[in-house]
């Protein structure tokens, strides 16, 4: 048996990240960095700026907008509107996985889409070149949609990249172009983007197809996107069950599926921080009501397809779930029976994201090891806390200028799947519609929760704690290892994965025991530099 | 088909680029900066522009790739970045200890007209530059150029803020070196060592982004060029740039500042590019070629012969960057391989009289096309209607070489599939080995999967 181990007291280690710092940047941080506790959850500064010169994790608003929400759909010409660099660097990096119908349906996200602007339309502006790159795109493609993403630069000279998508919309007829104010100075992270995002294809492309697909429970995923094949998984699941899937946002997606979402009975919210504000609209405007969920996790996954089949109140598909459940299961717990001893103990930090450094814990949980610390990259306050303090977060001017759409219920389309009696019952039998408890209230008491986790922290957080594994991204990835430390990358798996549903839960658990476990770590001293080897080598040549 | 939409027939476009062969400049000005000993890069702009250039950095070194940023917001964006800035610049000697922040621009500071040289002074006065600490700058504008240019910027800057003429001339040689590896660098300073000239190399990213496993993240690793180091440019007796596009804007700024005179070459990738290169530094030190490396070229040559059957008359296109393109087109017309397509998303004429001069008599109807819209798309559209036996350039070409099932050479930046780059050099004769041997691997390959059984070789 390993022996306990002994960790610092974290508020000392708090103490510790805060002393080198200048007295201002520490007071700022202080507030980001809290000791939890699951009963009586304190307040975690999120959502705000990160302090120059302050090695961040972040990215940027435009990162949050194109790569992460309409990335993943297939059929969209997405072409950015800036100088080049923008549309190079979120060309086919972040792993979202698609399978297009057949071999000539379409799929441009091998592509990468660009007006590369230079000097000229910086000074005399860059819409001409907007709109010839559209009409350009369009008569090489004919493609069904163009989203035009716009850059730093594009805001500040005042193209107007909605006027020009109008425009081109009216003189090409039968594609739809929208564009997104995504520039990268917009918000505090890339979550400003996630919101535009959300904003502009509510705004242009849900509920333009009223047509009825069929189905008996039909859902829409938010959310998921596809990295690494976990929507796959996630179909798999759901089809098994008879539950179908109308749409995806945006994993595995097309624009013909958003167009069709509103004509689901039942949001289901994978990531809450990238996509909450899609569902609520819907659910303003159509009168769907939506749920979290997390596909992270087996034991999470059995519990979310639950909670979906006792939303629809159906008989045969609570029972269905469970025979799928039963059907999942065996291999995942054989699985985790032989993994289980060599992970058990061992201690996780996770640091990414907007909800998998939630989702994730889930994973470990299952594999016994404790997660000692944890926290978004570009999450808010109620990612940490719950929604219940939503009403009390202040809306600072880097939030306000983000666009909050007014939406109401649709004269004719709106139909609420469930009466608000329902809804309440529901609730009162456990299902918590419109919920999300957040991070805190599944971390242990005294655990480290730190928001937008700087460099230096992260470095403290390693040395003091020495932890098994670490999760963040590829900034991260190569940092932590020279410290002696594995590190997971959770926004591209490593290249690996799913890790979603039992099939991920089993990829996960196997990875992870292959990373804790693996021998190579063991060899980094040379055997000269051992202890005394120095000494003793020395000393023998000299007898000789 | 990975690229199903790309069809044979080449369409003018004037706006539209697709599949791009460059990015922007700030990437080159911080991989430039790391090659500085003690150096945190600094990017003035949003957090995006600094986070995706870490991570495109790291995927393809997979090293630690430390920078900063001045985290634009809105605010700052109207009224600009000084204060960000200013306090970025008091954050990292606080925090990071570096002995230089390298910062430069992007197209958001460089559009709202934020004045790098000026918030620097302003740092200094206001006393956030501790005693023997350095900022220095290089504007970057990504609407400008290419990533090569952005190299180039933070090379020039380096010479022109650091070199000093105390009117002594030392017996040591500038390299003011072009965008390459670690890996190419070290084997420079190898090849320098060899023939006992005292080199400054400028940057140096050898041991920087090639740093042991050792259990321990060394912030500023032990390479780089050091400050007394890059000081004492100014003091050499002359400079040899690699690169007429990465590298000889440092030969420039160090002629114009301290009267130290200098020569371009190319960067010694390929036989005869090395042998130039070589010629120029013995010149320069007023030393001879030792005989190991004639044994070197000869080692090279001696496959180039016993192996030209293999070569010859091979098809190639070719995607990447100037100063890579140019030297290797040449090798490969040496190896009487036929480049019939070559790209540079880098814009400038020297390129083109370059490439006209190296294939006018060789493979006279080659394409070779660059700057605006001189992209992927248009290559792959090129290989579509005249197939080729080899594809070199970065890692985007994997989608090309997969979809037309061409055998590919991973070269230039970046390359985040495969390993290798950042070890074993390109340059120099041993360097061309390590292409050779590439190039003939794919070709190989591709006969044992393709040959029928019966012609199936055992020898070749």
């Amino acid at each position: 048996m390993e022996p306990v181990r002994k960790f610092p007291d974290p508020s000392a280690v708090r103490d510790e990240m805060l002393q080198k710092y200048p007295p201002k940047v520490a007071k700022k941080r202080a507030k980001s960095i809290v000791l939890n506790d699951p009963e009586e959850i304190p307040q975690v500064q999120a959502n705000t700026r990160t302090i120059p010169g302050i090695i961040t994790q972040r990215g940027c608003s435009y990162a949050g907008c194109k790569g992460v929400v309409l990335g993943p759909t297939r059929d969209i010409v997405n072409l950015v509107h800036g100088p080049i660099g923008c549309s190079f660097y979120a060309w086919l990096t972040r792993r979202n996985q698609t399978r297009p119908d057949g071999p000539e349906g379409a799929n441009y996200m091998t592509y990468c889409f660009s007006t590369d602007m230079q000097e000229e339309h910086i000074v005399f502006g860059g819409e001409k070149k907007l709109k010839q790159a559209i009409q350009e795109a369009y008569d090489l493609f004919h493609p069904k949609a163009i989203g035009i993403f716009s850059t730093c630069p594009v805001g500040l000279i005042g193209d107007d990249v909605h006027a020009v998508a109008r425009e081109m919309r009216e003189t090409l007829g039968d594609c739809n172009i929208f564009g997104f104010s995504c520039e990268g100075y917009k918000g505090v992270s890339q979550s400003a983007g996630h919101h535009i995002a959300n904003n502009q294809v509510f705004k242009h492309v849900v509920g333009l197809d009223d047509t009825d697909k069929g189905g008996k429970f039909k859902i829409n995923m938010l959310g998921e996107y596809n990295i690494g094949g976990d929507a796959f998984e996630i179909e798999r699941l759901l089809e098994k069950c008879g539950i179908t899937l109308v749409a995806s946002f945006s994993g595995n997606s097309t624009i013909g599926q958003f167009e069709n979402s509103h004509t689901a009975d039942l949001n289901v919210i994978m990531c809450h921080r990238s996509i909450n504000y899609m569902a609520e609209m819907m659910e303003t405007k159509y009168g769907i009501p939506w749920m979290k969920v997390n596909f992270i996790g087996a034991e999470a996954s059995a519990k979310s397809l639950r909670r979906i089949a006792r939303y629809f109140e159906d008989d045969e598909l609570m029972a269905r779930v469970e025979e799928v459940i039963a059907e999942e299961m065996p291999v995942v717990r054989s699985v985790v029976e032989d993994v289980y001893p060599r992970t058990k103990g061992k201690l996780a930090m996770l640091f990414v994201g907007g909800s998998r450094a939630h989702h994730y814990q889930e994973l470990f949980g299952e594999l016994g090891m404790e997660t000692l610390s944890a926290g978004y990259e570009f999450g808010h306050r109620d990612d940490y806390e719950g929604r219940r303090v939503i009403p009390s977060i202040k809306i600072d001017a880097d939030t306000k200028n983000i666009e909050e759409l007014k939406v109401t219920a649709d004269p004719e389309r709106y139909r609420p799947r469930k009466s608000e009696e329902d809804l309440a019952r529901l609730k009162e039998e456990g299902l918590d519609i419109r919920e999300y408890e957040g991070m805190m209230p599944d971390m242990k008491k005294g655990t480290l929760v730190i928001d937008d986790i700087s460099h230096y922290e992260s470095e403290k957080l390693i040395e003091l704690y020495k932890p098994d594994i670490f999760c963040a991204g590829i900034k991260e990835k190569y940092v932590v290892q020279k410290m002696g430390v594995p590190l997971k990358q959770l926004h591209s798996y490593d290249y690996g994965g799913p890790y979603a549903g039992f099939t991920g839960a089993v990829n996960f658990y196997k990875d992870i025991d292959r990373m804790v476990n693996s021998r190579v770590w063991k060899l980094i001293q040379a055997p000269w530099e051992e202890d005394g080897a120095a000494l003793e080598l020395e000393a023998s040549y000299v007898t000789q | 088909m990975l690229l199903r939409h790309t069809k044979d027939e080449v369409m003018e476009r004037e706006a539209l680029t697709i599949n791009p062969a460059k990015t922007c400049q700030p990437i080159g000005a911080m991989y430039a900066a790391l090659g500085i000993h003690g150096c945190l890069p600094h990017s003035h702009g949003s957090q995006g522009c600094c986070s995706y250039h870490r991570s495109t950095l790291t995927r393809h070194y997979k090293e630690p790739v430390m920078a900063a940023t001045s985290s634009f917001t809105e605010g700052a964006s109207v009224f600009g970045g000084q204060a960000n800035l200013v306090t970025a610049i008091d954050n990292i000697f606080t925090v990071y200890e570096p002995d230089i922040i390298a910062v430069h621009s992007t197209c958001l500071s460089e559009t709202i007209g934020d004045d790098l040289q000026q918030i620097a002074t302003k740092a200094k006065d206001d006393g956030k530059v501790p005693e023997g600490k350095y900022v220095i700058y290089a504007p970057t504008p990504s609407f400008v150029g290419s990533h090569v240019t952005g190299y180039g910027n933070m090379v020039q800057a380096m010479a022109e803020q650091f070199a000093v003429s105390t009117g002594e001339t030392l017996d040591q040689v500038n390299i003011a070196a072009g965008w390459m590896e670690p890996s190419d660098m070290r084997e420079i300073k190898r090849i320098a060592k060899e023939m006992e000239v005292t080199v400054r190399m400028f940057p140096d990213t050898s041991d920087v982004l090639d740093a042991p496993q050792t259990g321990k993240h060394v912030f500023y690793p032990k390479g780089g060029i050091t400050i007394p180091e890059l000081k004492s440019t100014g003091d050499s007796k002359f400079t040899v740039a690699l690169g007429c596009f990465s590298g000889e804007p440092g030969g420039v700024a160090l002629e114009k500042k301290c009267k130290v005179p200098f020569q371009t070459e190319d960067l010694p990738i390929g036989l005869r590019a090395t042998d130039r290169f070589l010629m120029t530094l013995s010149k320069a030190a007023g030393v001879k070629i030792p005989q190991s490396i004639t044994d070197e070229r000869g080692r090279l040559l001696d496959v180039m012969t016993d192996m030209e059957q293999y070569f010859s008359g091979k098809k190639v296109a070719l995607f990447g960057d100037p100063d890579h393109l140019i030297p290797l087109t040449e090798f490969l017309v040496d190896l009487n391989m036929k480049p019939v397509h070559i790209v540079s998303g880098t814009p400038g004429k020297r390129f083109e009289q370059r490439m006209k001069a190296i294939l006018e008599d060789t493979v006279p109807e080659a394409n070779v096309k660059n700057g605006p819209q001189a992209d992927m798309f248009l290559l792959h559209q090129w290989i579509k209607n005249e197939p080729v036996d080899l594809l070199i350039g970065n890692t985007y070409g994997k989608y090309i070489a997969r979809d037309e099932d061409i055998p590919f050479v991973r070269f230039g930046f970046p390359i985040v599939d495969r390993i290798g780059h950042s070890y074993f050099p390109s340059v120099g004769y041993m360097g061309g080995l390590r292409l050779v041997e590439k190039i003939l691997g794919v070709l190989m390959d591709r006969q044992d999967r393709d040959a029928p059984e019966e012609s199936f070789e055992l020898v070749m």
